[in-house]
């Protein structure tokens, strides 16, 4: 099937532009210290692919650590840089939405239980919850406050996802053209290429 | 038991009592007394339970019975006792449990965690080992660090573990766990990005949301099935591979362009993009590889007509749906077409056109979406809220009920409609409308109180509700009258 030769040469393209498969952690560490510091990850010694972690808490996304292989070419460098990147802005949006929605959430029970006259914990000592005709009042405010926001993140996320999977895509058909090139060099090593 | 036996278990049992008295907790008590493996098969019995009490906090009494009861047949029975105590957490647990042998809790696992609590225990009892952080984060993650500490603690099992209804119902865990130990388990689940080829197919399933793809190919089906020509089997199977495709293509690109969005919400966050087992560009190879071979089956092997319907259907679900979800509450009435159109195609695909009853068909799925899709989105609000997505649900919820009940009526006229359109003979609108009166109850029931209750109780009906109509509309349909009869008794009466 197409999808499996398609699959086997995307496995083989990672693998061939590992050239050596040792990876400086220090080489890891620079850009790691830039980058906003969330997660405590131990970079492998020895590593030929990317890695991808544990949902972060306040975000819920993965962050992955790439690898740098040895002969990096601009276009690799490039979209390594443009994947870290969006990685972090993503993980940006969704630490700032989820930090608001909750604190939001909050604010709103802890307002309209005042509105009621009822304290935050009942007599077990359990958070009292509103019931969901009250909460979709603030599911609804919070979506239309945050309306333009949520349009704008999305646009730009549908911008960058192409963007780095166009790139993916160089990379990767750059990759095998390298390859056959080399096997072709390799078996015409008496005559010369024209 | 042979005696030596009992008589070692007994001194165990001894020990365990007086730590337990102590109200230190069971994983350490389990050790320190254990230098012979003999004794290793009783208190393995022993172990769920007394994780059971203790993580249901309950009070020492329990425990200290628990542990009188090791000597004979009362263990067994003390655990079944224990068990309804507490029931969320023992349900888990058992499903931990029975899910795989080889990975009960054993002796070398309990080794492991006794080096962490000895050393915490040596120097102070801590309720809690970090200092509890700023509320607004903790309820955040309280769900899903609670869950996964829990599932760590007990074993090395993939936390793969079902979700606790309430969770504020749930006693405070424990948190004794150390920083290293934390950053060792949080080490342990990084994961290499590099393609396992033999999980290939099961990640494939997952991204084409195989079970999906399976329904609509159903309905598909039950198109061809209804159109009134001779039945051709290899059509129809040629018909239903295209129509797989085209299903498959369009559930990986939405996957594909979705990544943030599932991994912040609790139903889609285990997809094979979310959690990087294969890469973007992967996913789109894939789509691509099942989208062009099933739209060129469908256009050259079927009809050009079914071929173009199966283009307009991936470009409206992953183009405009897909974006949509984000923008618009208009994107359900998309969503509605995108359904309804894999009848049509069935029905084109054996006839070759487009016919009032492909229409009709069309229109059965279209109006079936809206009870079904409300219904599910009634109970999601959070998660969609969160998440961005604008759904009628959360928006405009009036209107939510208000069209669910619309539809689910239309759907009693639309199979008056059937008969008259020459799609099924007019047993069909009554023996459909048991059914149909019975999703219009529970449409009215929701649109007059729409709470949780009723708006599962919809979803569930509209589950069974489809497959039911579309196969008492199969067995209606209208008996073929084929040319040559009509021609004879003409030809007949001119001679």
């Amino acid at each position: 099937m197409a999808s499996r030769v398609a699959a086997r040469s995307l496995v083989c393209t990672r693998r061939m532009s590992a050239a050596c498969s040792r990876q400086s952690s220090s080489g890891q560490a620079a850009p790691r210290d830039t980058a906003p510091k969330r997660s405590i990850f131990r970079p492998e010694a020895t590593s030929t692919h990317d890695w991808i972690g544990p949902p972060n808490p306040l975000s819920n996304l993965r962050p992955i650590v790439y690898h740098v292989p040895e002969n990096e070419t601009e276009l690799e460098k490039r979209l390594r840089h443009l994947r870290q990147d969006t990685e972090d802005w993503n993980h940006e949006f969704w630490t700032k939405q989820n930090v608001m929605f909750t604190k939001e959430k909050d604010a709103f029970i802890f307002s309209q239980l005042n509105a009621k006259g009822l304290s935050v914990c009942d007599e077990q000592g359990r958070r009292r919850a509103l019931n969901a005709e009250e909460m979709a009042v603030f599911y609804k405010s919070f979506l239309d406050t945050n309306r333009v926001r949520h349009a704008d993140y999305n646009r730009e996320w549908y911008r960058r996802n192409f963007t780095i999977t166009l790139l993916m895509a160089r990379v990767a058909l750059n990759n095998m053209w390298k390859t056959v090139t080399d096997r072709r060099g390799r078996k015409k090593s008496s005559t010369p290429t024209t | 038991m042979e005696i030596p036996q009992m008589m070692s278990v007994f001194q165990h049992g001894a020990i365990l009592e007086g730590h337990l008295a102590q109200g230190a907790p069971p994983h350490i008590i389990l050790h320190r007394g254990t230098p012979t493996s003999s004794c290793t098969g009783p208190l393995k019995l022993l172990e769920p339970a007394l994780l059971f009490s203790w993580r249901c906090g309950s009070a020492p009494e329990v425990l200290l019975s628990t542990v009188r009861g090791l000597i004979g047949v009362s263990v067994k029975r003390k655990l079944v006792q224990n068990v309804p105590r507490c029931n969320q957490t023992a349900r888990s647990l058992i499903q931990l449990y029975r899910r795989d042998q080889t990975n009960w809790l054993t002796y070398q696992h309990l080794n492991f965690l006794k080096r962490q609590y000895v050393t915490k225990n040596k120097s102070e009892l801590h309720q809690r080992a970090v200092p509890k952080q700023a509320p607004a984060l903790t309820i955040l993650d309280e769900r899903e660090d609670g869950v996964e500490r829990q599932v760590q603690r007990i074993s090395t099992i993939d936390p793969v573990v079902s979700q606790p209804e309430d969770v504020t119902n749930e006693t405070p865990y424990v948190h004794v766990e150390s920083e290293e130990a934390r950053e060792a388990r949080l080490d342990r689940q990084w994961k290499e990005l590099k393609v396992n080829v033999t999980d290939l197919p099961d990640i494939y399933a997952r991204l084409a949301k195989v079970k999906l793809t399976a329904l609509v190919v159903t309905t598909a089906a039950a198109g061809f099935a209804m159109a009134p020509v001779p039945f051709d089997p290899l059509l129809f199977f040629v018909s239903c591979l295209g129509t797989g495709l085209a299903s498959c293509t369009a559930n990986s690109i939405n996957q594909y362009f979705e990544v943030p969005f599932d991994s912040n919400m609790n139903r889609t966050k285990n997809r094979p993009l979310v959690r990087g087992q294969i890469s973007p560009l992967h996913a789109v190879s894939f789509a691509l590889a099942c989208g062009v071979p099933g739209v060129a089956l469908l256009t050259l092997a079927v009809n050009p007509l079914t071929g173009f319907l199966g283009a307009l259907n991936i470009f409206l679900y992953t183009c405009c749906y897909t974006p949509l979800k984000r923008l618009s509450i208009s994107n359900t009435w998309v969503g509605a077409i995108v359904g309804a159109i894999p009848p049509v195609m069935g029905w084109t695909a054996a006839t070759g056109c487009l016919e009032p009853g492909a229409l009709l068909l069309g229109g059965f799925l279209y109006s079936w979406q809206f009870p079904h899709f409300n219904a599910l989105s009634w109970n999601l609000k959070e998660d969609y809220s969160r998440g961005g997505y604008r759904m009628m649900s959360v928006t405009h919820p009036g209107m939510c009920q208000r069209v669910a009940l619309r539809h689910s009526v239309g759907l009693i006229g639309l199979s008056a409609l059937a008969p008259v359109l020459d799609v099924t003979t007019w047993t069909f609108p009554l023996i459909s409308l048991p059914i149909n009166l019975y999703i219009s109850y529970l449409a009215f029931r929701f649109y007059h109180k729409g709470n949780r209750n009723n708006a599962r109780k919809l979803f569930f009906c509209s589950l069974w509700h489809l497959p039911m109509l579309l196969l008492l509309a199969l067995t209606c349909k209208k008996p073929r009258r084929d040319p040559e009869d009509a021609a004879l008794p003409s030809a007949s009466l001119a001679s």
